[in-house]
């Protein structure tokens, strides 16, 4: 019996381009890039099917170090050219790669309106909290006392929170990661991908030149563990060394907490459960930040709701299946008419 | 007598009329676009030509009775070919003291004034600022005035018909086009028919303004009004024949899209944000996806040039529309589109400006913006439109243009044209030529920059294309494959590659043509866009006194025709009128370092045609 076999997996180094990539080098973007290649490899994705946008900023020259169609565009606007692609081709597979100033300052307004309409795209915000490719101005992420070029005495601003904004803006599926949780990130990829609707995910990042290890805080091994809890739908929101942390709602508040499992604490069944379908848990998940709650990681919401192009493509449908051609006669014929006779 | 006119003011013969030219003025919530609109179709029907001009404040509902609340139509008809909405009224409706105040300016020496007394009162007197009773006050000794208290006629003539009194008020406009239509011999069918369509769910509303319309035409028929009123004949044009309907700018605009698209064999994606007076192009196209158009309200200007480039980007024809002060924040993207490469099409209907300026009042101030407007070299096509006809083929020419050499193309059009309605004669669209466009498909020797030997055009490949993914974008590209380059020499050439791609659409258009006169001469007056109708106008009577003067109208202003510079350095002088300060005139000396001169008028109003006239006449006369 002739079994027809499977052609072979692709391989990360298949969405590579032929393009020299122009980091700093140990730049977060780095990691951020493999993680996509080895997702877009699992996911057997069709290069010739795929389209990377981005705006400006050192996250923006991503398209060109994939073999996939790939347009760099103009600040900010991103979201906004790749609701035009998708709404002009839905089969395409189109994802926007962004920086927290592309997407969170010049376009924070497109950001709203693509999260809003739900447009069916995956949304990468690396976020480091700094102004990289015009050299370390504070960004509308960084943390306020941020000394910079442009703010040297201290940033004033308190940060926006991108998890909180996008859930804010109504998106139905968030998400985080760290760049170089390379094992983890590829899995939040991979479910941004496999939702349908608009996908954000935050992907905290190092930029080694101007604001080197600013989540420290969060990614440095001696305190990984303490400081991150990895979340899982239907799962108990356990972290911490031997996982021996736990997070719950403080009796009588809506504000969670942090509990010692084990010896004479609560046990897992008195924790919160993961349910990633909650907007209300992922907004507090998402506020969540050290030094005393952990950053929450992985898809905090997650909540399908018809997407914007397969609405506007419904409406397209029915408005062609009634048999009508497009005679352009019967446009320029069809209002009130008189002839003028010869 | 009540309910009997006062005629009052100078005697006027009897006489035929080449062409008359009509104003309803009222309150924004009087209905005077609605009855503007009925006459204008019920005037096409009887077969003259026509051109319409509405006249609307930017305010939605402005306090009632103020005059910067004044509504108006203004429509010219005649038995001869009709460029303009008319110089000055031979009609005036007017339907309370503001809309009296702010439109005895344009009335002809013993024109007709039809005022509704019922609506002329202290309080209204007070609200239009007027100091004095303008019907008391020997303001409108000039002009024949009939006087009736058409509030009242109204309630009467609707009384028995079940709608309550604000209702009934509301008909006022319906007796007031009654009578117009017993006055100039229309027909009232059609728009009997169109209430009764419009009002099919509240019979009630299209009954009672039937009635008023019917009462306003018998009041007409038995009042026994003096001879003149009721003399005013404006005989059927000689028109060319053919099938006809009335369009305004943005639906000619709009269709020629559609009809564009389908010659380049592509899909329609229009991205707009609502601005005024723009906003009617996205409503019609919103209709229409049954053609395969698609629409998208975005949520700024910016996005909506966006979302049209990644359109285009992806294999639809990405069409974006705005007016000024929306442009001004396309700029950028409009950049992105002239260095990727890509086709887009964005129109700008022109208003007062600048900043918001007088977003309802026309103007053609934005040449600058349109040719010159973005940082860095990066030229694009700009074309005009002079009518709201004009503006089929000149869609469909930017579209053709768009595709063809991979560029934008920035079409003017300008408020006037937007809202103003005239005749179409509907075109055989079976006769006009196709340039279906042929996405790349060959990946073998694929370049995404490689390009076209004749038209400099890069090949368009879309995503989803087997073999050709690439990468582009707002960097600058190495010519032929496009990847990101910092080099000299590229910077240099990729410059001067763009230019001349545009440069060389010149090959591809029409040499320029006279629209009147000789082909040189003491005087061409050239014009762009909307001041098409009076610059005809005025250089057609005066060619009839035996003037020597051409008129040269311009739909392409970049490139310019390459004809234009040897056709106007044929002339002894060249007149530039404009609805802005010499935009066109500065493109005109600068390109051909002629002494044109300019004509200016910036008063959010066309040219009258008088006034072109004048000019003219001053130049010839100190030629």
């Amino acid at each position: 019996m002739n079994v027809a076999s499977p052609s072979p997996p692709p391989a990360a180094k298949d969405y590579a381009s032929d393009q020299e990539v122009r980091w700093c080098p140990g730049c977060g973007d780095y990691a951020i890039l493999k993680a996509v290649q080895r997702s877009l490899a699992e996911l057997r994705a069709e290069p010739d099917k795929t389209v990377f946008v981005s705006g400006i900023g050192c996250a923006a020259r991503f398209p060109y170090y994939l073999s996939t169609y790939g347009f760099h565009t103009i600040h900010g606007r991103a979201p906004a050219i790749a609701t035009g692609i998708k709404l002009a081709n839905p089969e395409l597979d189109v994802w926007v790669v962004s920086g927290d100033g592309d997407a969170l300052s010049i376009g924070g307004n497109h950001l709203l309106h693509v999260l809003r309409r739900n447009v069916d795209l995956q949304i990468l915000l690396f976020n480091n909290e700094i102004y990289g490719l015009t050299k370390g101005q504070y960004s509308p992420t960084s943390r306020p006392g941020t000394r910079s070029p442009s703010t040297p005495q201290g940033s004033l601003e308190a940060p926006v929170s991108a998890a909180a904004f996008a859930l804010g803006a109504g998106a139905r599926f968030v998400a985080r990661s760290v760049d170089t949780l390379q094992k983890h990130l590829p899995g939040v990829l991979r479910r941004a991908r496999t939702h349908r609707g608009a996908s954000f995910v935050e992907i905290l990042q190092n930029c080694i030149v101007y604001n080197d290890n600013v989540f420290g805080d969060i990614t440095d091994r001696a305190v990984a563990e303490d400081a991150q809890v990895h979340v899982a739908h239907g799962q108990p929101l356990v972290f911490g060394k031997d996982r021996g942390k736990g997070l719950r709602l403080r009796p009588g508040t809506v504000e969670l907490e942090v509990v010692a499992l084990g010896a004479g604490g609560p046990g897992e069944s008195e924790l919160l459960r993961h349910d990633e379908t909650s907007r209300p848990l992922a907004a507090l998940l998402a506020a969540m930040a050290p030094p005393d709650l952990p950053m929450a990681l992985g898809v905090l919401y997650c909540d399908p709701a018809p997407s914007y192009d397969g609405q506007v493509g419904e409406q397209m449908a029915a408005a062609q299946s009634n048999g009508r051609d497009r005679d352009l006669d019967r446009l320029l014929r069809g209002g009130h008419t008189w002839t003028v006779p010869g | 007598m009540e309910g009997s006119a006062a005629l009052e003011g100078a005697d006027s013969s009897n006489r035929t009329l080449e062409s008359a030219v009509v104003r309803f003025a009222g309150d924004s919530g009087d209905g005077m676009q609605l009855t503007g609109s009925q006459f204008t179709l019920a005037t096409a029907l009887a077969g003259n030509d026509l051109a319409t001009f509405a006249d609307f404040p930017a305010e939605i509902r402005a306090p009632a009775g103020t005059t910067f609340g004044v509504s108006a139509f203004q429509i010219n008809f005649g038995a001869r070919e009709i460029l303009t909405s008319g110089d000055a009224l031979d009609v005036l409706v007017a339907m309370n003291p503001a809309a009296l105040k702010v439109n005895l300016a344009d009335i002809k020496d013993g024109g007709l004034v039809i005022v509704d007394l019922g609506a002329f009162n202290d309080k209204t007197l007070r609200k239009a600022g007027c100091e004095t009773d303008p019907l008391e006050d020997g303001s409108l000794a000039a002009f024949r005035v009939l006087k009736l208290d058409v509030s009242r006629l109204t309630l009467e003539a609707v009384k028995d018909l079940g709608v309550s009194k604000k209702e009934s008020l509301r008909c006022r406009n319906m007796w007031a086009l009654g009578l117009l239509y017993w006055m100039f011999g229309r027909k009232r069918q059609a728009t009997v028919e169109w209430f009764e369509r419009k009002f099919a769910a509240r019979p009630e509303i299209a009954t009672a303004n039937i009635a008023a319309l019917n009462a306003g035409h018998a009041f007409g028929e038995t009042a026994e009004l003096p001879a003149e009123i009721a003399s005013l004949v404006v005989p059927p044009a000689a028109i060319a024949p053919g099938l006809y309907r009335n369009v305004t700018g943005s639906e000619t605009l709009a269709w020629g899209l559609v009809a564009g698209a389908q010659f380049a064999g592509l899909d329609l994606a229009f991205c707009s944000y609502p601005i005024t007076p723009a906003s009617q192009v996205l409503h019609v196209l919103a209709k229409l996806k049954d053609y395969g158009v698609l629409t998208f309200q975005a949520e700024d200007e910016i996005a909506a040039i966006c979302a049209a480039i990644g359109a285009s980007y992806a294999g639809s024809l990405g069409v974006t529309s705005s007016s000024g002060p929306g442009i001004a924040l396309k700029t950028e993207a409009l950049g992105l589109a002239v260095a990727a490469e890509l086709p887009l099409v964005v129109i700008n209907s022109q208003r007062a400006g600048p900043s918001t300026g007088m977003p309802t009042k026309t103007e053609q101030s934005d040449l600058y913006q349109a040719v010159f407007g973005r940082n860095a070299d990066s030229p694009l096509v700009v074309l005009a439109a002079r009518s709201p006809a004009d503006c089929f083929e000149v869609a469909i020419e930017a579209v053709r243009l768009a595709v063809t050499y991979m560029t934008p193309v920035m079409v003017l059009s300008d408020g006037y044209i937007a809202n103003a309605s005239e005749p179409w004669r509907i075109p055989d669209v079976d006769t006009m030529p196709r340039f279906p466009v042929r996405f790349e498909t060959e990946a073998a020797g694929f370049a995404p920059f490689r390009r076209d030997p004749d038209t400099l055009a890069r090949p368009w490949a879309v995503p989803g294309t087997p073999g050709l993914a690439h990468r582009v974008g707002g960097l600058e590209r190495a010519e032929d494959s496009g990847a990101v380059s910092y080099d000299a020499a590229n910077h240099q050439r990729m410059t001067d590659l763009r230019a001349a791609k545009i440069a060389g659409i010149a090959n591809d258009l029409p040499e320029q043509a006279v629209e009147l006169g000789a082909s040189s001469g003491r005087l061409a007056v050239v014009g762009w866009g909307s001041t098409y109708g009076p610059i005809n106008r005025a250089v057609s009577n005066l060619r009839a006194r035996g003037l020597e003067v051409s008129h040269v109208h311009l739909r392409h202003l970049s490139p310019l025709p390459r004809n234009l510079g040897e056709l106007l350095g044929g002339f002894d002088r060249v007149l530039v009128p404009e609805m802005n300060q010499g935009q066109l005139l500065t493109l005109l000396r600068s390109v051909y370092l002629l002494p044109a001169e300019g004509l200016h008028k910036v008063t959010g109003k066309p040219f009258k045609i008088a006034e072109i006239e004048q000019a003219i006449l001053e130049r010839l006369e100190t030629a």
